[in-house]
C-alpha cells in the first residue's frame, strides 16, 4: 500500500557545489561532541542490557533503579499481561503484515478496542500503531485547510506534527493561560471549523491543565476539543480516565488521545470518542491506513492490561504516595521542582544549565539511578530538566534510596 | 489607521522584545537580526494580536521574515477587517 515513488540509489559523491544537506545539523553535532569529549556518558545512547522488573534494569553494566520510564502502573511484567502476549504470539504469529483496513485487523485488535470502549465508557475506539500516530492521524485528518487549531504552546511534538500535516491555521497560546486561549478563540471567524487541542498532564514539568475552565471556553466558541491523556491514564480520575474525568468535563471532550506505551505497558496509541460519525476515520486517516497494524501479542497484552487497570485502585494509591514522597523529599533537599505540589506521577527537577544537568544525570547513573535528561528544544522556556516518572511498583524503601542518591549526586555536582 | 501609524504602534510593541536594542528597519529579520526564539515570537505576536484585535496564525507567521513584511501584513489585516 505504499505511495512512495521508487528511486534509484543516490550517488555518495555529489557533483558541483550543492550544499551537503546534513550541514544544518552541524551545531547540534558540535554540541554533542563537546559534551561527550568532557568524559560524559551519552545521555541519549543508554543501553539496558537486562530488564529485571518494571523498576530495575542493568544499564551500562550497573544495577539501576528506573525512574524515567513512564511505566506508571508497572504492567510490563504483570503475569496475566505477559501470559496473554505469549498465547497470542503462539496462536496468531509474530505480526499481521498488513494495514488495519486490509489484512491487519485480527480478533485481538477488536478485543483491544472493546476494552478501550469499556474503560472510557465511550462509543468508539480506534487503535493506532503508536501514540505519535494517533495524534498525527486524528489531528491532521479532522482539521484541514481553512480550519483553525488552537493549542497550548507546550504541546507534544506529535500534536505539532499533526497540525502541520493537516495544513489548518495553527494558533498557539501561552501554556495553561485561559485568557490567552479565549482571546484567540474569540478572534477566529465564526463560520470556521475550530479544534482546541489540550493535554491532561504536560510531560515536561508534570503539571496538569485547568481542563474544566478550558473545555468550557472552547465550547462557548463552538470548538471541538481533543485532549491528550497519555500521562494520566490508569491513575488520574475516578476510573483512571484522566484529568478530564477528574475535573468533571469528560462528557464535553470530543476526542481523547492515549497511548499504550505508558500505564498500559506496551506500545500503540488510540483515540476514543462519542462522535456519531467517528468510524469514518478508519477510511480517511492516512497514518491509520498506510501502516501495518500492531502485532497480535501487543494488542493482547494491551487489552489484558487495560482491563486490569480498571481495578487498579491499590496500585494507584501507592503510585500517588510515591509521587508525594519523592516530591516532598526533593523539595526538602533544596532542589527546584517543576511544580510546587505534586500534580501527577512526573516530578521534574530543574537544572541550572545543560552542563550541570548532564553532570547530574551522569552522577545519578553512577549511583544506580536512571532519570530522563530533557533539554531544549523539547523543554519549555529552554530549561534543562531531570525528569523523574514514578511507578506503582517502586517500593517505599526504593523511594528512600532514590532520595539518598539525589542528595549525594546533587552535592557532588554542586547543585544543592 | 495608515501604514505609518501601524508601523509606529508595532515599533513601540517590539521595544520590550528588542533586548539588544537593534535598530529596526523594514529589512530587519526576526530570526536573524533580532534573534527571536519561538517563545519570544509567541509573546510578541500575542502583543500585536491584542493591540490590533487580529489573529496571526503560525502559517501566516511563516511567511513573515522581516519587520516590513509584518507591518504590511498587519496593515492589510486591518484594511480588510
Amino acid at each position: 500500500m505504499s505511495e512512495g515513488i521508487s528511486q534509484p540509489d543516490r550517488p555518495q559523491v555529489r557533483e558541483g557545489d550543492a550544499p551537503d544537506l546534513f550541514s544544518k545539523f552541524d551545531d547540534l553535532i558540535a554540541m554533542r561532541e563537546g559534551l561527550l569529549a568532557s568524559g560524559q556518558e551519552d545521555p541519549f545512547n543508554l543501553v539496558m542490557e537486562k530488564v529485571l522488573s518494571p523498576t530495575r534494569a542493568i544499564c551500562n553494566g550497573r544495577d539501576t533503579i528506573l525512574l524515567g520510564t513512564y511505566n506508571y502502573m508497572g504492567m510490563t511484567f504483570d503475569p496475566d499481561v505477559v501470559a496473554a502476549g505469549k498465547q497470542a504470539l503462539a496462536d496468531f504469529g509474530s505480526g499481521t503484515t498488513g494495514s488495519r483496513v486490509l489484512n491487519g485487523t485480527y480478533q485481538g485488535h477488536r478485543e483491544c478496542e472493546d476494552a478501550l470502549r469499556e474503560f472510557y465508557a465511550m462509543d468508539h475506539a480506534m487503535v493506532f500503531s503508536t501514540g505519535y500516530q494517533a495524534n498525527l492521524g486524528i489531528i491532521s485528518t479532522i482539521a484541514g485547510k481553512g480550519d483553525y487549531i488552537v493549542l497550548d504552546i507546550d504541546s507534544h511534538a506529535s500534536i505539532w506534527d499533526g497540525c502541520a500535516m493537516g495544513k489548518a491555521e495553527v494558533v498557539p497560546f501561552r501554556h495553561n493561560d485561559l485568557d490567552a486561549m479565549e482571546k484567540r478563540l474569540r478572534r477566529i471567524p465564526e463560520d470556521a471549523g475550530k479544534l482546541v487541542v489540550l493535554e491532561g498532564v504536560y510531560s515536561m514539568l508534570g503539571d496538569v491543565a485547568p481542563l474544566k475552565e478550558m473545555v468550557a471556553i472552547a465550547k462557548k466558541y463552538g470548538a471541538m476539543v481533543l485532549v491528550d491523556e497519555a500521562h494520566s491514564m490508569g491513575f488520574i480520575g475516578e476510573n483512571g480516565r484522566g484529568v478530564c474525568e477528574e475535573q468533571g468535563v469528560i462528557e464535553d471532550v470530543d476526542f481523547i488521545i492515549g497511548t499504550f506505551s505508558k500505564s498500559v505497558g506496551t506500545v500503540g496509541g488510540f483515540c476514543v470518542s462519542n462522535h456519531p460519525k467517528f468510524e469514518i476515520m478508519r477510511l480517511v486517516c492516512r497514518p491509520y491506513v498506510f501502516t501495518a497494524s500492531l502485532p497480535p501479542s501487543v494488542v493482547a497484552t494491551a487489552a489484558t492490561s487495560i482491563r486490569k487497570l480498571m481495578h487498579g485502585g491499590n496500585k494507584r494509591a501507592h503510585l500517588w504516595e510515591n509521587s508525594r514522597r519523592l516530591h516532598a523529599g526533593l523539595k526538602d533537599l533544596g532542589f527546584e521542582l517543576g511544580t510546587d505540589e505534586p500534580q501527577s506521577a512526573i516530578v521534574a527537577v530543574i537544572m541550572p544549565d545543560l552542563a550541570k544537568g548532564a553532570a547530574m544525570w551522569e552522577a545519578l547513573l553512577k549511583e544506580g539511578l536512571y532519570v530522563n535528561l530533557a533539554r531544549p528544544p523539547a523543554t519549555p522556556a529552554n530549561m534543562t530538566l531531570l525528569r523523574c516518572s514514578l511507578c506503582a511498583e517502586h517500593s517505599a524503601e526504593e523511594v528512600g534510596t532514590i532520595l539518598g542518591m539525589f542528595e549525594r549526586a546533587g552535592k557532588a555536582v554542586g547543585i544543592i | 489607521m495608515d501604514r505609518a501609524q501601524t508601523d509606529q504602534t508595532i515599533r513601540s510593541l517590539i521595544e520590550p522584545f528588542n533586548k539588544k536594542g537593534i535598530e529596526i528597519a523594514d529589512s530587519t529579520t526576526f530570526a536573524g537580526d533580532l534573534e527571536f526564539d519561538s517563545l519570544t515570537v509567541m509573546d510578541f505576536v500575542a502583543a500585536i494580536e491584542d493591540e490590533f484585535d487580529v489573529i496571526i496564525s503560525m502559517n501566516q507567521q511563516a511567511e513573515i521574515e522581516t519587520y516590513g513584511q509584518l507591518v504590511d501584513a498587519v496593515h492589510k489585516m486591518q484594511a480588510d477587517a
